[in-house]
């Protein structure tokens, strides 16, 4: 990819988001912490993708607001074209808001019933062009509805009217209508149809490429994410265990974990669905958030856990081949996938 | 092998203010004994309200003809006695999301003790014992400990076990389950899987699993029927429907799916367009409108043919006519 070029547009820095919450009721008041992130660090190019993926509750969609500047990290930074939000001022924040989007998980629910999909789409201009002119705006939401695959006569319709993979066409044209220059894509497919998943990924390609947009697709399997990715970053509990190209993701994990995940996805032949099944090893739930496991965090999960596992925390670090992981054992263990 | 379940020439309209919807046109199929049959279709493709009907739970505003053979009664003329002693006893259904199925407000015991000393009048211990024998059975851990606490101290996947523990209870002859997997992460849908696939191989359960995903029922079925719109478009073993699929609805879904088994293949194939709107319903093949294969036939209703062994496509073409 020639994005290897560019120098990246976004830097996170050791960026964690820890959540305090109460137990016990009043005379036995004990505070518990949540490391929702807990110290990534990753680097995007303009024109980049970067897949992130993990089971619900490892933290993806809290790390993609705090990058935002959504929610306030705990500690770490965020760069964006070498200026940390963090210090900016809200006037000055939500200026940058302009070229740093989002487009959310389920289409139907993140629309405002109430508005017709020209104002949805339109709505962000307002915000942030309160004088311009009324035609300039209904050209340009027309503008974008083509370029998103609807057609603009629908302008006046409702989100009821659209079907889910519509919905997300909106919620698509309704990031892009302000040029950012960054979208982050929080689950945009899981809760669309297999037939329509397709549709919405490739559409989302299609205009990176055209817009030269920095992508950040999340995705909680890595089936979809392969189709759009550069680089996949697999997180586990608030935690990085593994940064790898995309190629190397599927056919070289370098974390047993990551060997899970891709393992976990269906395939579509009885006969090697069988095998499959028979072959992963991927069995209980996610430990409590609350109560992490010491040293590793994925130990007590892991079939290859040796001693040294429990004790130290494994530091995500880059192997020979430019690929990073967070794996004790990651030179020893061969989790080749054939 | 007997057929457990024998349904014939389903219809369901339901009246809405916009004029009736016809949500499902025409099905039959049956369900043999000991055996799985998948219904795969998009959102609005009637593959939920099929079973709703064969249920006597359908909304208000719908109404149900044909027929629905279970044993010698037929469950869409029974009375509400009688399914009522049909349903959760003989027929069990898992909804689709977990967290809306389950009541907040009560315990997993008392929500799963209820079923069976309803149906099969235990006593509250007795009830429990077995409550937590099947809680065992779908493997969540500590089961005495776990059945006192609240569905929110569940997980998804484990709230998804309970689910299903709930279904057994009663010891159904039928077990249907409603996109069991599809509000949960791949790795807990792979576990759940791998549970469906150990209650096919121990017990003589019949099953009926809904999906808009072909690739999860891959090797969980014996039989599957592909609904469009309302319509069955194609029928047949796991084996016709993987290997040798006939209707180009089938072959896009098919091809939708994103493989990781596959060295290099990183295109991704999209079935174009949209769900039809089943207030205005193309004429002929509701599928026309997207398929590359349409040709001038398609807007009369295509005919159902056969490929052998029971192996039906609804299209005017061949298999090897369609167009990739």
């Amino acid at each position: 990819m020639s994005a290897d070029l560019n120098p990246p547009v976004l830097r996170v820095q050791d960026l964690a988001v820890h959540f305090h919450d109460y137990t016990g009721g009043l005379l036995h008041r004990r505070e518990r912490v949540l490391k929702a992130v807990d110290g990534i660090s990753f680097e995007l190019r303009a024109g980049e993708t970067l897949g992130i993926v993990g089971e619900s509750g490892s933290g993806k969609s809290t790390l993609a607001r705090a990058v935002l500047g959504l929610i306030q990290p705990s500690r770490g930074r965020v760069l964006w074209l070498g200026e940390e939000l963090g210090k900016l001022d809200e006037e000055a924040l939500r200026n940058k808001r302009k070229e740093l989007q989002i487009v959310f998980q389920d289409p139907m629910a993140s629309l405002n019933p109430r508005m017709t999909a020209g104002e949805i789409i339109a709505e962000p201009l307002w915000t942030f062009y309160p004088h311009m002119d009324k035609l300039q705006v209904e050209e340009r939401t027309r503008g974008m509805m083509k370029m998103v695959g609807l057609l603009p006569n629908q302008i006046n319709r409702y989100p009821h009217e659209f079907s889910g993979g519509q919905c997300q066409r909106i919620g698509i044209a309704r990031a892009l209508v302000l040029n950012p220059k960054l979208v982050v894509c929080d689950e945009p497919v899981s809760a669309l149809d297999v037939s329509i998943q397709a549709q919405i990924v490739n559409l989302l390609k299609g205009l990176q490429k055209k817009l030269g947009l920095s992508l950040i697709f999340i995705a909680h399997d890595l089936s979809v994410v392969r189709h759009i990715s550069d680089r996949v970053m697999v997180m586990y509990m608030g935690r990085a265990m593994e940064l790898s190209r995309r190629d190397n993701i599927y056919r070289q994990p370098l974390h047993p974990y990551t060997s899970a995940l891709v393992k976990s996805v269906p395939i579509p032949d009885p006969k090697l669905a069988r095998e499959a099944h028979q072959e992963s090893w991927l069995t209980d739930d996610m430990p409590s958030p609350y109560n992490p496991p010491c040293g590793c965090i994925f130990h007590s999960r892991c079939p290859y856990i040796v001693k040294r596992c429990k004790a130290d925390v494994p530091a995500l670090r880059r192997m020979e081949n430019d690929d990073w992981v967070a794996c004790h054992r990651a030179e020893e263990l061969d989790m080749a996938i054939d | 092998m007997s057929k457990l379940l024998e349904v014939n020439d389903l219809s369901v309209t339901f009246s809405t203010p916009e004029g009736d919807v016809h949500a499902v046109n025409g099905v039959s199929f049956s369900v043999n004994e000991g055996e799985t049959l998948a219904i795969v279709g998009e959102s609005g493709s009637g593959k939920t309200q099929m079973v709703l009907a064969i249920l006597g739970l359908l909304a208000e505003n719908g109404r149900a003809s044909g027929q629905a053979l279970f044993g010698d009664l037929d469950l869409m003329t029974a009375g509400r006695a009688e399914m009522s002693n049909i349903r959760g006893r003989q027929i069990a259904m898992i909804f689709q999301d977990p967290m809306t199925s389950l009541n907040p407000f009560l315990t997993i015991e008392r929500q799963m003790t209820e079923v069976v000393m309803h149906h099969q009048g235990l006593g509250l211990e007795e009830a429990r014992a077995h409550a937590i024998e099947m809680l065992r059975a779908v493997r969540i851990p500590d089961a005495e400990e776990r059945i006192r606490q609240y569905p929110h101290q569940y997980s998804g996947g484990m709230r998804q076990r309970v689910m299903i523990a709930m279904g057994l209870l009663c010891e159904p002859k039928l077990l249907i389950a409603d996109e069991p997997t599809t509000a949960l992460d791949v790795t807990i849908q792979a576990q759940i899987g791998r549970l469906i696939s150990k209650l096919r191989a121990e017990t003589n359960m019949s099953m009926m699993l809904i999906t808009h995903d072909l690739a999860v029922v891959a090797d969980l079925c014996e039989h599957i029927i592909v609904m469009y719109a309302g319509k069955m478009v194609e029928r047949g073993t796991a084996e016709d429907i993987f290997y040798n699929p006939q209707h180009p609805y089938t072959q896009g879904l098919l091809k939708s799916v994103p493989r990781l088994d596959r060295v290099g293949d990183t295109a991704l194939h999209a079935i174009p367009g949209n769900p039809p709107n089943l207030l205005a319903l193309p004429s002929g093949c509701a599928f026309r409108e997207r398929c590359a294969s349409a040709m001038d036939e398609c807007t009369q209703d295509p005919p159902s043919r056969s490929f052998g062994g029971g192996h039906l496509s609804r299209c005017f073409l061949e298999g090897e006519e369609v167009k990739p």
